[in-house]
């Protein structure tokens, strides 16, 4: 029998795999093995974490293919790296490097203001972000294999991340309970593919993996966003902005494992130095919050 | 004696595999703890990292009282747990547990581009047997001892295996609609 590579099952076979986990992003070829030595599930490879991203200013782009090979050769958990919404030649180079996941980015600058890239094509998964469950519905209809809620990137700040998986599960909830004859409505209130909000008013939940991100820099961040429904966490800035990267990346691992355990949570908590420094959401200007990039 | 299947739930897709026991109605614990595994008939190791698992397992304090587990009870791995059934996982990053006289290689297959869905035929309780079999990052079982069986091959390659009451294979039956695998596994408690 002959053998499928790329099929929708297979992508999201992988995220599945990746449940239960921390991914993390990482800068470096050191950084990638502190990563994989403290228990990360996966690494995000990219050039500037998103906390230097937004100080930093100027166009942000998918990472260089050399700084993606050098940490796939030095780890051996999946390598993710992203790409510009829209940019799906930046993507095709992710693909043709063999990256495991692509994820397109509202940390990276737009590279498309109307349109996301169409996932299908691929034969690596997709994931990409949302705020609500329109937004995941539409990614998932492009062919995305992993939703993450997309919090506020680089901003060590749960806030966000907070109210987007609220607004999720709330919005799948709503569908659980509605008639039939109004999912139609809901379908074009949510700007979502009607026969995905089908699929969710059955089911209860996302057709693919729901993932959290942005903002999450502590254990209890992230055994916060387990609780709340995500399968994995994300971190971003959270990690390599902190004072004790290693010591944290592991205590965020064991928190993700044990995020319903709160004497194992204030075991792993004990002995952390200081977090990442973190922005009050009023400080940054709204035309600079990452998580309005997406259509 | 009613079965209890205990589901290592330290990272993976666990859930998975509790959903295919529902199905058979056979009650399932996870297991995050050394205390989870009192009482259980059985152990699944689900698909993740192994490299995390491996980790984990020691964080947990859960190595030795599994391996204690295993003398006695029967154990299955899939993909990550087969690795970390194997005796050798041919990598300084993962630490197995050695229920299984094999060496495996992990990411056998390549990256997760050359990951495949694919039917493999196989033998189960001595009928020829087709199975879904979804491959992820899959190792590969690259050398293995006299008392290993195969019980289904791809392109030639063993891919599903038993040794004593243990079972192991590289592929995810958890992520197919298909439920003989698991089946299977339940036969051999009881027997």
């Amino acid at each position: 029998m002959s053998a499928e590579t790329g099929s929708f099952q297979v992508k999201i076979g992988l995220a599945e795999m990746l449940k239960g986990g921390v991914i993390m992003d990482v800068t470096t070829v050191e950084q990638s093995r502190i990563a994989e030595d403290a228990g990360a599930v996966a690494v995000m490879a990219l050039e500037r974490i998103p906390a230097d991203i937004r100080q930093d200013g100027g166009v942000a782009r998918m990472s260089n293919p050399e700084m993606i090979k050098s940490i796939q050769a030095a780890v051996s958990i999946p390598v993710m790296a992203k790409c510009r919404i829209g940019h799906f030649v930046e993507a095709q180079i992710l693909e043709a490097l063999e990256v495991d996941f692509i994820d397109e980015s509202e940390v990276l600058t737009p590279a498309d203001d109307a349109n996301h890239i169409y996932k299908r094509n691929f034969k690596v998964p997709f994931v990409c972000g949302c705020r609500n469950l329109g937004e995941a519905l539409r990614r998932i209809g492009e062919g995305a294999a992993m939703i993450r809620t997309k919090g506020e990137a680089g901003s060590g700040n749960i806030v966000e991340a907070v109210r987007h998986m609220r607004t999720v599960t709330s919005e799948i909830r709503q569908l659980t309970v509605m008639p039939p004859e109004q999912l139609m409505a809901e379908a074009k209130r949510l700007g979502a593919p009607y026969a995905l909000v089908e699929q969710v008013a059955k089911t209860g939940k996302l057709p693919v993996p729901n993932f959290s991100a942005g903002g999450i820099a502590t254990p209890a961040d992230a055994a916060l966003m387990m609780q709340l429904g995500a399968e994995t966490v994300f971190v971003g800035s959270g990690i390599f902005k902190s004072d004790d990267p290693a010591e944290r990346a592991k205590a965020i691992v064991g928190a993700a494992t044990y995020y319903d355990d709160a004497a194992k949570l204030a075991e792993l908590s004990v002995g952390l130095k200081s977090a990442m420094a973190g922005l009050e959401m009023s400080e940054i200007p709204a035309g600079e919050r990452l998580q309005e990039r997406g259509w | 004696m009613v079965a209890l299947i205990g589901i290592l739930a330290l990272q993976g897709d666990f859930a998975r595999h509790r959903s295919k026991f529902d199905e058979l109605g056979v009650a399932t614990r996870n297991v995050r703890y050394p205390a989870d595994l009192d009482g259980l008939s059985a152990l699944v190791i689900p698909g993740g990292e192994s490299t995390v698992l491996s980790k984990q397992l020691d964080a947990a304090g859960l190595r030795a009282a599994l391996e204690d587990f295993a003398r006695t009870r029967p154990v299955m791995g899939t993909c990550a747990g087969l690795i970390m059934m194997a005796r050798d996982a041919g990598d300084s990053k993962v630490s197995p547990l050695g229920l299984m006289d094999m060496t495996v290689r992990r990411n056998g297959w390549g990256r997760q581009v050359h990951s495949f869905e694919t039917h493999i035929e196989g033998r189960l309780n001595g009928a020829p047997t087709s199975l879904p079999a979804i491959f992820i990052r899959a190792p590969r079982i690259v050398e293995y001892g006299p008392a290993v069986n195969i019980l289904a091959e791809h392109e030639g390659e063993p891919v599903l295996v038993s040794e004593g009451r243990h079972l192991a294979m590289v592929f995810h039956p958890e992520l197919t609609p298909d439920i003989q695998v698991h089946e299977y596994f339940l036969k051999s408690l009881a027997a």
